[in-house]
């Protein structure tokens, strides 16, 4: 592909999004910070299932947990950065030890050991109200102030998750590009040779869990100061499922994937408003037709228009390409 | 003990009506390595056939029954392996857990729209009267529901071990290519399996509406439930899903009573991690070969 | 020095327009006011009920002229039950120029978007019933139905007054609708030297109460209080008879609701408790508006389609006392308001509201014979 073309499209987009607030009313603003928010989420499933191929069902759990330690950590009067980034130590370690009995066993295991977790997360936030507020939640907590700025206005909030969003972005991308990334793409083109030029498979695996969990911490703790209140029901299994339909709709294992999914999946109520009462039974119709039409996610379907036209301009070598 | 006894019996009432749906859950996975989260759903519409039947063609619950039948296996057997899991089942188990959830929802809604936001009330197979068993009070519909849907179980193990037919299934589901090779119908056997898994959720449909009531949103917990039978129990043996079913039906009471009613569906959640880490095949299944 | 000129005229002609466009709007525009409620997730049986009353009310208020001369466009917004999309949602229908929001249901999802609607300085009638909507100070925030603390004491006074009960057993559902209703119902037996024996939580969906009865039934309690929603008050009433419990069960609203009579059948009767709102109330408005409500809606409404109805008329009895669509005198002018039937009968019954928000009107004592609420006590404002 054209990097040069690829990088000054990136970077349209990043200016536009940095410029878009201004022209945009609230509520505009406040539907494009929970698209980052759950971006950030997704980006970290997507580790673990597009690149490790391991299904997580507990997303939502660990922006719970990382949503719960940022609230009240913040209103227990610790500095934000710090409580954000103990969110995210935090779903790291939880990540390392959840992940590291269930990929001993492998296969999906992860994925049932993890809807469990979730569950029992749920449990645990709405059952244990000394610490977290019960089934009423956490009500006021204080949106992040930067450099003496409060960011109490959308506008200024957006900026803060603009922020993260961007990093993030950077950080996973240079993740993928490391060596460590490079034996990541390997492993997931063909595992058993992988493991014969000597890749730790389990290993691998499990940090890109911890280090997707992470990412869901810092998610939560975001959507934490962006709704400035949060309960367990935020947190369930459903929640888990929407960022896993992210993923999957944009097309996992694209750098691009999540965002895409995200987008989706966050506009896409808005643009059956019309249908009234029926936009759930339209969402879930168009789901199902965008699985079977193409279960590689939309960005699957670029891809496969792309290689048609490689194939009309080039029909000779392109067996690789189809092969990949 | 009469306490025990009383939560032992309803639980295994409430377990035996798991089991029917969990067993859906291994049947499929067997047959064609489909995980349907939608399963919980698939228990819930047949109940709104049933009502359909008897309060918009005037029908008796007998004929009603029939008519949910007719419109389950063509629904959730046929229709859904044509259209959902046949075109998807190539591309590996995510899309098929991606389409199906949203299977559920679309179930859901549809029923939410189309017929009522409201519980309704469904005509009881069996009486409500009660007996009393060893000092615990069992009622007739209890008993009733624990022994058809054992039978039924057995009549499934049966067909699937003393018929021709059912070897085949069993054939397909240990090995497709083989038993192609050996002269088997492979895809009929799949068809097969999923009209028997949509027999079985308008059965436990029939069962439990009756104690729980007909409702649209009735699949989330449901399917959950089932979800975790199955793999506790085994996911891929029959008599694993009756296993793990029973038991959480019998622990969910149990621990409600014994050990914290907040943390009651704690228990087999833990249970289910427990057994992940120590036994991955579940209680009664067999280990896999097969890689995912 | 042309073309300056005229692009200043230019200019200036394009300025005119865009600030006169408001004003052009709100002659040509309907009154717009916002739904903001629980069309699906868990919430979503009493959000189907609240739309359709509201709907009711609405299209009722449009056929008979609309308010102040001006249609009335509704704009429904599902907050799937979710406290992130209802706050969203609340700033949306700010953003659509909603006048008063009217909204949501479930406690938890109130608590965030109340103080976007209070930011914003837009009036909003919820159908919350947990104590702390009103105890947050905030001057837009009115309820359509008692709060739990209001409800829990008159429950409390029957208890202990005239049933002479001394030791109690709580069956809760373990959501915020529940556990707002058992900490203020505990509160109040603690008030009244009343001794809570057993504190039992079940969990929303849940299939078997063989566990929960088993407690009721062992905790040697002299009564039973329950507070389910329909569904589970319905399974867990006709565990109680399966198990033959002989305590006498009482409940609030939801317990002896017609949905959990339907649903239950013969176990229900027999049980006793306070009613705030009801469909089954002997009330002449409210036998009307049930009979208007099914013929158009083939169910029979609860007291959510009730809350949203009289929510709805007070929208417009007090738009019209007001003489304007205007926020702020909206929300000063409901507050230490009582309406009555003769002056609204769409308010079914006579409200009366504080200056918190919180909602007066008479109430019910109740007991079930053979499938039917019959009132034992009418109790009056507080």
């Amino acid at each position: 592909m054209n990097a040069r073309a690829n990088f000054l499209a990136i970077l349209a987009a990043v200016a536009v999004l940095a410029v878009l607030p201004s022209s945009l009313s609230t509520y505009s603003v406040y539907v494009l910070c929970s698209w980052m928010v759950f971006s950030i989420a997704a980006m970290g499933l997507n580790l673990t299932l597009g690149f490790a191929g391991q299904v997580s069902l507990a997303q939502a759990a660990f922006m719970g947990i990382g949503a719960y330690t940022t609230a009240l950590m913040t209103m227990a009067g610790i500095p934000w950065p710090l409580a954000m980034i103990a969110a995210a130590v935090e779903c790291f370690l939880i990540g390392l030890v959840l992940g590291y009995p269930a990929l001993r066993v492998q296969h999906h295991f992860l994925a049932f050991v993890t809807l469990a977790f979730n569950a029992l997360v749920f449990l645990v936030l709405r059952n244990e109200e000394w610490l977290t507020g019960g089934t009423y939640g956490v009500v006021g907590i204080p949106r992040p102030s930067v450099l003496g700025f409060s960011t109490n206005q959308q506008t200024g909030f957006y900026y803060v998750v603009f922020g993260f969003f961007l990093v993030l972005s950077a950080v996973l991308y240079g993740i993928l590009r490391s060596p460590w990334g490079r034996a990541f793409q390997a492993l997931r083109e063909n595992p058993i040779r992988a493991n014969s030029l000597g890749v730790d498979i389990r290993r691998m695996t499990l940090l890109a869990f911890a280090i997707g969990s992470a990412y869901g911490g810092i998610a939560g703790g975001l959507l934490g100061q962006l709704v400035q209140f949060i309960d367990p029901n935020s947190f369930t299994l459903t929640i888990s499922l929407k960022v896993l339909l992210m993923v999957i709709v944009g097309g996992a294992g694209y750098f691009f994937g999540p965002y895409l999914g995200a987008l989706l999946v966050i506009l896409m109520p808005e643009f059956l408003r019309f249908t009234e009462g029926y936009y759930l039974m339209l969402y879930a119709l168009l789901v199902i037709v965008l699985m079977i039409s193409c279960p590689k996610g939309l960005l699957g379907i670029v891809d496969r228009i792309k290689l048609s036209i490689k194939l009309r301009q080039n029909p000779s070598a392109t067996a690789w390409e189809q092969g990949k | 003990m009469t306490e025990f006894i009383q939560l032992l019996i309803s639980g295994l009432a409430t377990g035996s009506i798991y089991a029917l749906a969990a067993i859906g859950f291994t049947l499929l996975w067997q047959a064609s390595q489909t995980i349907n989260f939608a399963q919980g759903e698939f228990v819930m519409l047949p109940a709104f056939f049933v009502l359909a039947g008897m309060h918009f063609l005037g029908l008796g619950f007998g004929p009603a029954i029939l008519l949910a039948l007719v419109a389950s296996l063509l629904i959730l057997g046929l229709t859904f392996k044509r259209v959902i899991i046949d075109p998807l089942l190539p591309h590996g188990v995510l899309p098929v857990v991606i389409a199906t959830i949203a299977l559920g929802i679309l179930m859901k809604e549809s029923v939410k729209q189309f017929y009522s936001a409201e519980a309704q009330p469904f005509p009881a197979l069996f009486s409500e009267r009660t007996i009393t068993v060893l000092g615990a009070v069992v009622s007739v519909q209890d008993i009733a529901v624990l022994l058809i849907s054992l039978s039924a179980v057995g009549l499934l193990q049966f067909f699937l071990t003393g018929t021709k037919t059912g070897r085949c299934m069993q054939a397909t589901a240990q090995n497709p290519a083989v038993a192609e090779i050996l002269g088997v119908n492979v895809k009929r056997m799949i068809l097969y399996t999923f009209l028997i898994n949509a027999a079985l959720a308008l059965l436990a449909s029939v069962l439990i509406s009756p104690i729980y009531l007909a409702k649209f949103n009735n699949g989330e917990t449901l399917g959950l439930i089932a979800f975790i039978a199955a793999i506790v129990g085994g996911f891929n043996q029959i008599r694993g899903a009756i296993a793990g079913g029973l038991l959480i039906g019998v622990i969910d009471n149990l621990a409600a009573a014994y050990v914290s009613a907040q943390y009651r569906s704690a228990i087999p959640l833990i249970l289910l991690i427990i057994i992940i880490l120590i036994r991955p095949q579940g209680l009664l299944g067999k280990a896999e070969g097969r890689t995912v | 020095m042309n073309r300056r000129y005229f692009l200043a005229l230019t200019a200036g002609a394009a300025f005119a327009m865009v600030a006169a466009a408001p004003f052009a709007a709100t002659a040509a525009d309907p009154i717009k006011i916002a739904n903001v409620i629980e069309l699906s997730g868990a919430g979503a049986t009493v959000g189907t009920n609240w739309r359709d009353g509201l709907t009711l009310a609405f299209e009722e208020i449009n056929a008979a002229g609309g308010l102040l001369g001006q249609s009335v466009e509704v704009l429904n917004y599902d907050t799937q039950t979710d406290a992130p999309t209802s706050r969203a949602m609340v700033q949306k229908a700010i953003d659509d120029g909603a006048y008063v929001i009217l909204g949501p249901i479930y406690s938890g999802t109130v608590k965030v978007n109340m103080l976007v609607a209070q930011q914003n300085g837009v009036p909003q009638l919820t159908g919350a019933e947990a104590p702390f909507i009103t105890g947050m100070g905030n001057p837009y925030i009115f309820r359509t139905s008692f709060g739990a603390q209001q409800s829990m004491p008159k429950l409390a006074k029957y208890l202990s007054e005239k049933a002479g009960t001394k030791t109690v057993a709580v069956a809760w559902s373990n959501d915020d609708f529940g556990k707002g209703g058992r900490d203020s119902f505990v509160a109040e037996m603690e008030k009244h030297g009343i001794q809570v024996v057993a504190d039992i939580s079940s969990e929303v969906g849940q299939a078997d109460f063989a566990a929960d009865v088993v407690k009721l039934k062992g905790s040697g309690a002299e009564a039973i209080f329950v507070y389910l929603h329909e569904e589970e008050s319905a399974r867990l009433l006709k565990e109680i008879r399966k198990q033959d419990v002989k305590q006498a069960i009482f409940g609030e609203t939801t317990l002896m609701n017609q949905k959990v009579i339907d649903l239950a059948g013969d176990a229900v009767n027999g049980v006793r408790g306070h009613v705030g709102l009801t469909a089954d109330a002997p009330v002449p408005g409210i036998e009307d508006f049930v009979k208007k409500f099914e013929a158009k809606y083939k169910y029979k409404p609860d007291h959510n389609a009730i809350k949203a109805y009289t929510g709805a008329y007070a929208v417009k009895f007090v738009t019209n006392k007001i003489g304007k669509a205007d926020r702020q005198a909206f929300a000063d002018a409901l507050h230490n308001l009582t309406i009555t039937p003769a002056e609204e009968p769409g308010i079914l019954m006579e409200t009366s509201w504080d200056d918190k928000g919180e909602i007066n009107r008479e109430s019910f004592l109740v007991e079930v014979v053979d499938g039917k609420q019959k009132v034992i006590e009418t109790l009056p404002k507080l």
